[in-house]
């Protein structure tokens, strides 16, 4: 049976993980490669890294991470964060990464998805979507979720799916670090909407959380990113209570 | 030596790290010299049928490898192109595996990602590698059952996750992005 995806996502700065961690066997708690390889050994099903380096300069860094990341780590992993143009999107995947994820730049320019497709596979595209509850509407947000869109959120994610997405990373800005659950309504909507995977983001708090979302939408997948940085919901503690809950997870 | 083969897929450079942390050499190459001296053969792949095919025809390498006498592995596309034809741009394939590829249906969650469980019979290739055990895989296309059929999968319906016919070896999972588990599976192909 298909497995339920847990996928801890990285904020990326100049090279560096940004957010605290306390894992105590790590010394250096902003290396993200000893980060990464410690979500690998307790379970992590994938893994996200988001840029979130404000300057083009310093982004090259990237590239040399993604790079080392793909020599270290053995499960797939997701990079996203201001990726604008297929040949970003050609360094990034020729250092290694498996997927990379859009999120401005798809809205400002929606042939960008086809063009992506087209060139490396439908498989390899990401489309992320920050989403807010906006009189009685989830409108899609951009810019780091500054700047409101005129459009729909379930509207977007099928004209993504159209354009040949592989898959929709749902963050509900409503629920992000409230840590009270994922937003179960729109998750629901979207995952039902479309037929390719989504990945529900944004509002995890307990481990509850996670069956919730699991067993009352179509999400095949959900990520968190604090509640596993600060070690409050340990990955092989999540597994077992999501088992128990007889949700198929890889353990 | 171990050669991987390169036709223009995608993301081939993870099989040769995959190669590296289990201490192994290996070169990305399409030159048919050093494809049919090297010692074992990947054939990796993300990718499209049609365009891959055409990739191999131009470069003479159908012929060479399908005459291999090596061990060779193919992994997802690299699969599906071992096959007889693929639904994906209706392509004549290398005709090892006696199987079609076909397409999952359009109304149904696809492609399959993530990580699933596989039925295996005795192999070499599974080694230490138990049912329970998941394998990491993305794909829109699936190889039918046949008689070169060493393992199926169920999504959607039940497919060949791996096939076998004298050395030829196909698996439709990535073992290099499949953890551990993944990584016994090369191991067991490197020792075969």
């Amino acid at each position: 049976m298909l497995k339920k995806r847990i996928i801890p996502c990285l904020d990326i700065k100049d090279g560096r993980t940004v957010k605290g961690i306390n894992f105590v066997d790590i010394k250096d708690a902003g290396d993200p490669i000893a980060l990464a390889k410690q979500y690998v050994r307790e379970g992590a099903d994938e893994l996200v890294f988001l840029d979130i380096t404000a300057s083009v300069e310093k982004r090259k860094t990237l590239v040399d991470l993604v790079h080392q990341i793909a020599k270290e780590i053995n499960i797939p992993f997701t990079v996203g964060g201001g990726i604008g143009s297929t040949e970003d999107v050609g360094r990034l995947i020729k250092a290694g990464a498996d997927k990379i994820s859009l999120n401005s730049s798809a809205v400002r320019r929606p042939e960008l998805i086809s063009e992506i497709a087209e060139e490396f596979g439908q498989q390899c595209i990401v489309v992320a979507i920050d989403t807010k509850y906006l009189d009685g509407e989830w409108m899609v947000y951009v810019h780091g979720g500054r700047t409101l869109t005129p459009w729909n959120t379930v509207a977007w994610a099928k004209e993504a799916e159209a354009l040949g997405a592989g898959e929709i990373l749902l963050t509900s800005m409503n629920n992000d670090g409230m840590k009270t659950g994922f937003a179960l309504d729109i998750v629901g909507q979207v995952s039902a909407a479309v037929n390719i995977p989504v990945i529900a983001s944004g509002g995890a708090g307990a481990m509850p959380h996670f069956r919730d979302v699991f067993q009352q939408t179509q999400a095949t997948g959900a990520l968190a990113a604090s509640v596993f940085h600060y070690g409050e919901i340990p990955i092989p503690q999540l597994k077992h209570y999501l088992t128990k809950e007889q949700i198929p997870v890889r353990l | 030596m171990i050669a991987i083969v390169k036709y223009n897929a995608g993301n081939i450079r993870s099989v040769q790290n995959a190669l590296n942390r289990l201490g192994c050499e290996s070169i990305i190459t399409d030159d048919p010299a050093l494809i049919r001296s090297a010692t074992k053969v990947i054939f990796p792949g993300v990718g499209e049928a049609s365009s891959a095919m055409q990739y191999l025809r131009e470069h003479n390498l159908v012929s060479l490898l399908t005459s291999l006498t090596q061990p060779m592995l193919g992994i997802c596309l690299g699969l599906q192109l071992m096959c007889e034809h693929s639904e994906e741009g209706d392509t004549d394939c290398l005709g090892i595996f006696n199987a079609k590829v076909k397409r999952f249906p359009p109304e149904e969650l696809v492609p399959h990602m993530g990580w699933n469980n596989f039925s295996h019979t005795e192999s070499p290739l599974f080694k230490g590698i138990t049912l329970d055990q998941d394998m990491y895989y993305v794909h829109a296309y699936y190889a039918e059952q046949c008689e070169h059929t060493i393992a199926t999968c169920s999504y959607i319906s039940t497919f060949s996750t791996a096939m076998n016919k004298d050395k030829f070896y196909g698996t439709q999972f990535h073992p290099e992005k499949s953890s551990e588990v993944g990584q016994q599976l090369l191991q067991n192909f490197l020792a075969l």
